[in-house]
């Protein structure tokens, strides 16, 4: 059960939720990594009272995974749950407030703007939206040709050659070279984000969103595209979306985020065949599925209620506010990723590993609670 | 494109050609009397007529546009160079060098009328061209600072820009290759509004005698001369053509402003 990080025995204790290790070669480690936005006091007059309370944004509060080499990871959360934030503050689009990112022994969080600036060539991004993406006053060369500028990996006639060579790569002819990107479609630009993606020959890419803002048609084709590149290029990819399917096609493990934290996390098939959380069940369950016969007979599991806002966050289990199995324990003691099954975690605490199936757990009972304490305890 | 803006172009441009080519156009020397001719009416000889001393209104008109333009397009490219500069790095950067700029700096210039500031300044500095120039550039930067800051401000939040972060671009090339040429369109607007409002300046300011001492045949100054009444009753006209030919260029200006801000700006162009 007790994974220790490999990665150095000098870091300070870890929180019991950081221990979410893959076992094997991890590319890069999140650890307890928090984006907080601070909104300010109140008004004007609470601030001269001393009354105002500082309102804070906990879009990320806590995270802990690991990505190992090759592997994609997908993140799924209604939208607001941070998992944008999260794909950003691991490439520090947005600063994080606080944990690590480890990636080649460096912690990027800690990196000095310039240092962090070297080692873009290693993280990519993919973004959502293909219209805002690319710089619409600039020719898909000048887009694609950008990061081998700026890392100065070929000059001239050698630059040109590598431009074409990713527009060919990605599905685009070489030909449009000289175009805008107002002249293509949704999926086309898409392609030339990756392409540019690309140019720098990255190891990870954080894929925020990449096919939300496309056709249905276009999805697949990116998917696939996505697909191909990572086995060719061996790339290893977070890919974020809402869209629960697109993830389970393309993900070999998935992390399942509320309001800020990851609540469960495993291998694909499992949390989907098997979700441990009563969240995941009713996200899993409100996903519509394409076989007629299986869509009769779907169990739907509706949560009452909205998300709750994170300027102030449920205490305790921030899920309990919606949650059918909620105890009282639920609203005081915050839970963490516990290894229900092998390399399936879940951060609940009427569940354990010996007790798995939240339904067929006593009333009232919370094994996992145990759980948390004795792991506290060491 | 409006009639207006186009009257605006047409003027800006055969006023553009007649300050580069003032010698030429010009008739008489602009600092010759003729006390003999004094007051003269339109004709043929002169077009314009004659001021007080029996100088040729129209030559002197000509070169009064050079000295217009000559203020007007220096003023405003170094306030926009300027403002563009600091407005970016105020946008970009925010927290503490925006709160420098604009919390202070720009709110500080703007809480004077810039006419008064001028005023105080050349008054300060001496008259003379350079130090009109050199007066309203200190008071024009902040416009475009303001407008640029919040250009920008709104620009680095776009996808493109954050994906240029992504891919290691170094803030300088954030700045110029992605911020400022998708900030830098109302710029346009805001800078033949800066012509019109420059011209204008120093009109006012050499009408005071702050600008651009006499003789030159400054517009402001060919005024002045011609505020006793003698001229207003005998020769009207050496009042009335430097303040039409001011009114026109002001004017001109402005057409081209408001044409090129309703042609960049989608949603006024739909209405209009």
């Amino acid at each position: 059960m007790n994974l220790q990080p490999q990665v150095s025995n000098a870091n300070p204790p870890l929180p019991v939720h950081a221990q979410t290790d893959t076992g094997e070669n991890a590319l890069l480690s999140v650890r307890d990594l928090k984006v907080h936005f601070d909104l300010g006091g109140g008004g004007v007059f609470d601030k001269l009272t001393g009354k105002g309370e500082r309102r804070v944004v906990k879009a990320v509060d806590g995270v802990s995974f690991e990505i190992k080499a090759g592997e994609t990871l997908g993140l799924v959360g209604e939208s607001g749950c941070g998992k944008s934030t999260l794909g950003r503050s691991i490439l520090r689009l947005t600063e994080p407030t606080g944990g690590e990112v480890i990636y080649k022994n460096k912690n990027l969080a800690r990196l000095s703007s310039r240092e962090m600036r070297l080692e873009r060539r290693h993280l990519q991004m993919i973004f959502q939206d293909p219209y805002a993406s690319l710089n619409p006053r600039m020719t898909v060369g000048q887009i694609i040709s950008e990061p081998i500028e700026t890392f100065a990996l070929a000059h001239g006639q050698e630059k040109e050659r590598s431009v074409r060579e990713l527009m060919e790569k990605v599905g685009l002819s070489a030909r449009f070279i000289k175009r805008y990107p107002h002249e293509f479609s949704g999926g086309q630009r898409q392609r030339i984000g990756i392409a540019r993606a690309l140019a720098v020959n990255p190891d990870f890419i954080v894929a925020d969103e990449p096919i939300s803002a496309l056709d249905v048609s276009i999805q697949a084709q990116i998917m696939n595209l996505m697909d191909k590149l990572q086995r060719e290029m061996n790339l290893t990819y977070l890919f974020i979306s809402h869209d629960l399917r697109a993830v389970r096609h393309v993900s070999d493990r998935v992390a399942v985020m509320y309001l800020g934290k990851i609540v469960e996390l495993g291998a694909a098939r499992e949390v989907y065949e098997e979700p441990l959380m009563p969240y995941t069940k009713a996200l899993i369950s409100a996903a519509p599925v394409p076989d007629p016969e299986k869509e009769a007979t779907r169990q739907r599991i509706v949560l009452q209620g909205d998300v709750p806002s994170p300027i102030n966050p449920p205490s305790g289990c921030r899920f309990h506010t919606r949650c059918p199995f909620m105890v009282a324990e639920c609203k005081s003691v915050e839970p963490s990723l516990v290894e229900i099954r092998p390399r399936h975690f879940a951060a609940c605490i009427r569940i354990s590993p010996s007790e798995p199936h939240i339904e067929t757990v006593a009333p009232g009972a919370t094994p996992g609670l145990n759980n948390v304490s004795s792991i506290q305890k060491q | 494109m409006n009639r207006l803006a186009i009257f605006g172009l047409i003027f800006v441009a055969l006023l553009m050609f007649i300050a580069l080519f003032a010698p030429v156009v010009a008739t008489h020397d602009i600092g010759a009397t003729d006390l003999l001719n004094r007051y003269a009416a339109p004709s043929a000889e002169h077009f314009f007529g004659t001021d007080a001393t029996g100088r040729d209104i129209f030559s002197r008109v000509i070169y009064g546009a050079r000295i217009s333009l000559q203020v007007g397009l220096t003023v405003v490219t170094v306030s926009a160079i300027v403002g563009t500069l600091i407005g970016a790095l105020a946008g970009y950067y925010g927290g503490w060098v925006d709160s420098i700029v604009s919390g202070y700096l720009l709110n500080v210039f703007l809480a004077f009328p810039g006419l008064l500031l001028a005023i105080a300044m050349v008054a300060f500095l001496g008259a003379g061209l350079g130090k009109l120039i050199l007066a309203l550039t200190i008071i024009g930067w902040t416009g475009y600072a303001r407008l640029i800051r919040g250009q920008v401000l709104k620009v680095r939040e776009y996808d493109f820009v954050q994906a240029a972060r992504a891919l290691g671009a170094s803030d300088t090339r954030i700045i110029l290759q992605h911020v400022l040429p998708n900030a830098i369109q109302p710029l346009i607007v805001q800078a033949s509004l800066g012509m019109a409002g420059a011209v204008l300046a120093e009109a006012t300011l050499s009408f005071l005698g702050l600008g651009v001492p006499p003789p030159a045949p400054s517009w402001g100054v060919m005024l002045e001369e011609a505020r006793d009444l003698s001229t207003l009753t005998l020769a009207p006209h050496a009042l009335i053509v430097p303040g039409v030919a001011i009114a026109l260029t002001v004017l001109a200006f402005n057409f081209i402003g408001d044409g090129l801000r309703e042609r960049l700006d989608p949603r006024q162009r739909a209405r209009g």
